[in-house]
């Protein structure tokens, strides 16, 4: 994946097979502490203990469809070839986070993308979660919630095209105003 | 800062939105809308989908086609992906692999419209080889 908004998409898959109602996805840039946190936190099933380590292991995957697995992988490798890390917590029946750091300054570092066109596809391709998305920078912080976007809405669907393009110039707006690293 | 959208913005185009749906014919009847499922898998997503999710929500919309279209997760056909699946009103599903903005553009002009079949159907009968 060369973007991180396509690893977000990719991952996100996972917390909704998972059966979550709620996904909160943050970005937090701290361009002094040369950092970059990606951090996506659901309210799924979780994954059993035995499961946890294996998960990052590309031959496991909890599908009957194929045998690899290869998002988290994926994401695990991108954020260590930079000098991060990745982590997965889960609890069963609770939730799962996964965490991964970025080292800010890095070449290897790949580049946000598209994600306001990511929220917006999410958030109106699955209209039974709710998803909210935060983003920090030196300069301020955006948060993005799906919740208030329906409440806004008021029973006009939120799958209709015009009302996912307005998301996308919205949410495209507001981090240009806290000046995200692009 | 005016330029910044907000959520009252979104109030306001919402009437706008709500007497659009109800000039279109048949938005009360999902099943008379076409349906499309685009694959967003791990392997969807890397060879493309997005791009392709993206190019059949703003071209269905500017040709005046009523579609709902959504992602999914894996339909299994790695090999041929971006997939989509496409049920028009009333009929079978049919699944169209290796879909790039190109082709999406011929399946929407070709099958959608006219009902004819293009190249590159991946059959619904089709097994992987662990099954067989």
């Amino acid at each position: 994946m060369k973007e991180l908004s396509l690893h977000i998409l990719d991952i996100v898959n996972n917390s909704i097979t998972a059966g979550a109602s709620l996904i909160q996805i943050t970005i937090r840039e701290e361009e002094e502490a040369n950092s970059y946190f990606l951090i996506v936190t659901d309210n799924g099933k979780g994954i059993p203990m035995e499961m946890v380590d294996k998960v990052i292991d590309p031959f496991v995957t909890s599908r009957s469809t194929r045998k690899v697995g290869l998002g988290l992988p994926l994401l695990k490798q991108n954020a260590e070839r930079t000098g991060g890390y990745f982590h997965l917590e889960s609890v069963v029946g609770e939730g799962t986070t996964v965490t991964c750091r970025f080292e800010f300054r890095n070449f290897d570092r790949p580049a946000i993308g598209d994600i306001s066109g990511v929220i917006a596809m999410l958030t109106c391709s699955f209209t039974d979660i709710d998803f909210i998305y935060t983003h920090f920078t030196s300069h301020g912080e955006y948060v993005f919630d799906s919740r208030e976007v329906k409440a806004a809405l008021d029973g006009v669907s939120i799958t209709d095209p015009s009302v996912r393009k307005f998301l996308i110039e919205m949410i495209d707006e507001n981090l240009t105003e806290i000046k995200i690293n692009r | 800062m005016t330029k910044i959208k907000s959520l009252a913005d979104l109030r306001k185009i919402k009437d706008d939105v709500q007497e659009k749906i109800r000039l279109r014919e048949n938005a009360d009847q999902p099943e008379k809308l076409v349906q499309i499922k685009v694959g967003m898998a791990t392997s969807g997503i890397a060879s493309g989908a997005k791009e392709v999710m993206n190019f059949l929500i703003e071209e269905l919309e500017k040709r005046n086609v009523d579609a709902v279209v959504t992602q999914t997760g894996d339909m299994g056909y790695c090999f041929a992906e971006p997939t989509i699946e496409v049920i028009l009103p009333g009929q079978e599903p049919v699944v169209f692999g290796n879909v790039n903005v190109k082709r999406a553009d011929e399946i929407i002009e070709k099958y959608i419209k006219n009902g004819e079949l293009v190249d590159g159907i991946i059959p619904r009968n089709y097994e992987t080889i662990d099954n067989k």
